[in-house]
């Protein structure tokens, strides 16, 4: 299999320009600028097939599209490289093994949607990753790939780092333009979407950090080429996160269509201790479980939807037959409690409710009518909030709940209050 | 007062901005480097700096969680307690930090060398379990290399 994202991972100094550029290293980027308009850069990525690898799984070419070009005002793009999705590590590995693959995408970028300037978020603990890019970007401003007249075109851009502060709720697009405009992590209201009111009050493009790394290669190597490596209405290759119980955590770069079965048992090397799968989650933890049966699903966006689950960030978390499933859905629920920005009431009300009944359930001290309750109050954030966030509670911690039910309904051992 | 040495690198990290308050989290994190936590009056200063209501500071400040509003021990215990490490065992080596250092979970020891913290997801998940030691990842960790940890930093 040809590998694209993660070709150079692992190589001796990687995320040096020097090694970068004897790899045909922004040959897309000169191809671009030089010989492309950037309505016909939109239109290659369209062909593509790539979609946000982020989580939603939106067309990227679209979303480009949707920035109007006669608007006067500076336009932005924002990159997302927040990485809070739980069992997610992948933009990680591309700011420290190939932050200039990362940097040319984010050039052919701003020529698309005519941005002068990209900001980068990136989550406050990755400290590697900060230093590492901003030693391409250094390395990138002196030998003309980033500032003024790049590859001796017309063409200005300015990159700058921003370190998050460690709030979950950042890696929401909105949330991350309130906190990049130095405030607390409030999701908006949408519309306005950011493609008309974004940064500053600006039209403004949020790509993640790996839909942004596999622009490069369309421009370079042509549509046709990156759409074929991947299934219908979802081009390329992905970086699959896997971790858990399995022999061989990691990051696994795989066409999108690959099974979870193949995932699990011939890339991450199997289950560990050699014991049975009990459950999966396949995109994050915002994704709902899924149970051995299901395992032979497709791991692109669209396959995930159908059997009512998603492939979200490519996340696999691996969970075997010794994991109580109450002490899981517990895990997530404090998780979200802990993460939810508090703007929303239903969400901020309702992930702490969740949290403590799944515990109360969890310690033996559960009666039968917490959980009767827990699936109206489950169902009762996602939908009635401002962002994802609710919808994932609903999601994620709902699926345990139906999918587990007879290990809930076993830990009840007290009987209502009269 | 922000020391002259601070202000010229604060002024650096404004120019790379459009507005002013853009520049609220990276100021943040400079100073705090150099402080160690954000007192209210590390606050005050840096609400005069920017021209922003001292409030919109402490939201901030209170917001998000690699902000400290107090001293943290020169050793902070990060460790994560989200799912991939769940599974691989955090409960274990939380319990065990809290029992050997006899402090709970976001306390410090009363020398002043150990906090301990516990985290969601620092998107490590590969080496898990994981913690974060003061600025460093570390990963697949044991109780062995925990209670070394400890003994070096004693």
């Amino acid at each position: 299999m040809e590998k694209i994202l993660s070709r150079r991972f692992g190589q001796e100094n990687s995320h040096r320009l020097e090694n970068y550029l004897k790899d045909s290293g922004y040959e897309g980027a000169r191809k671009a600028l030089t010989q492309m308009t950037p309505a016909a850069v939109i239109d290659e990525v369209k062909k593509a097939n790539l979609r946000g690898l982020g989580g939603a799984g939106f067309p990227t070419g679209m979303k480009w599209s949707f920035i109007n070009p006669a608007n006067p005002k500076p336009r932005y793009l924002v990159i997302n490289g927040d990485e809070g999705e739980p069992g997610t590590f992948k933009d990680k590995y591309i700011f420290e093994q190939d932050p200039h693959a990362f940097l040319e995408g984010v050039i052919i970028t701003c020529f698309a949607i005519g941005s002068h300037k990209a900001y980068v978020y990136i989550r406050g603990e990755y400290l590697k990753s900060i230093a590492r890019l901003q030693n391409a970007i250094n390395e990138a401003y002196q030998n003309g790939f980033l500032g003024k007249g790049i590859l001796g075109t017309a063409f200005d851009l300015e990159v700058v780092v921003h370190q998050g502060a460690g709030a979950y709720i950042c890696g929401e697009e909105t949330a991350l333009l309130e906190s990049l405009e130095g405030k607390k992590g409030f999701p908006r209201l949408k519309p306005p979407f950011p493609a008309v009111i974004g940064l500053f009050g600006c039209p403004t493009v949020i790509n993640n950090v790996e839909t942004v790394a596999c622009v490069g290669p369309i421009i370079y190597k042509g549509a046709e080429w990156f759409a074929k490596l991947g299934c219908e209405k979802n081009g390329g290759n992905r970086l699959f996160c896997i971790s858990g119980h399995v022999n061989k955590p990691g990051v696994y770069e795989l066409p999108n269509g690959t099974t979870l079965r193949e995932m699990i048992y011939e890339h991450a090397g199997g289950i560990l201790n050699g014991r049975a799968l009990k459950a999966v989650i396949p995109g994050g933890i915002s994704a709902p479980i899924l149970t051995p049966d299901q395992i032979d699903v497709k791991m692109d966006f669209d396959s995930l939807k159908a059997i009512g689950s998603m492939a979200g960030s490519g996340g696999v978390i691996v969970m075997d037959d010794s994991t109580d499933m109450v002490w899981a859905a517990m895990i997530a629920a404090r998780f979200f409690a802990h993460e939810s920005c508090g703007q929303c009431s239903p969400c901020r009300e309702g992930s702490g409710w969740v949290y403590r009944n799944v515990k109360r359930i969890f310690d033996g001290e559960g009666r039968p009518h917490d959980l009767l309750n827990l699936p109206g109050i489950i169902n009762n954030i996602g939908g009635n909030t401002i962002c994802a966030f609710g919808d994932a509670i609903t999601m994620s911690v709902g699926s345990y709940v139906t999918k587990f039910r007879s290990e809930f309904e076993s830990k009840i051992k007290r009987p209502n209050p009269i | 007062m922000i020391e002259a040495n601070l202000k010229s690198e604060l002024d650096k990290i404004v120019a790379r901005y459009e507005h002013k308050r853009a520049a609220l989290l990276p100021v943040l994190h400079a100073v705090q480097e150099q402080r160690g936590f954000i007192s209210s009056a590390t606050e005050q200063e840096v609400a005069d700096f920017l021209e922003i209501p001292i409030v919109s500071v402490h939201e901030v400040v209170s917001f998000y969680h690699l902000f400290h509003q107090e001293p943290k021990g020169k050793c902070h215990f990060s460790v994560c307690q989200t799912t991939a490490c769940a599974l691989r065992g955090s409960e274990k080596i939380i319990e065990h930090i809290k029992n050997r250092l006899g402090i709970k979970v976001g306390e410090t020891t009363s020398d002043g060398k150990f906090s301990l913290s516990v985290v969601e997801c620092l998107g490590a998940c590969e080496i898990a379990p994981i913690m974060q030691l003061n600025k460093d990842y570390r990963g697949c960790l044991t109780i062995e290399q925990i209670d070394q940890l400890i003994a070096q930093n004693k």
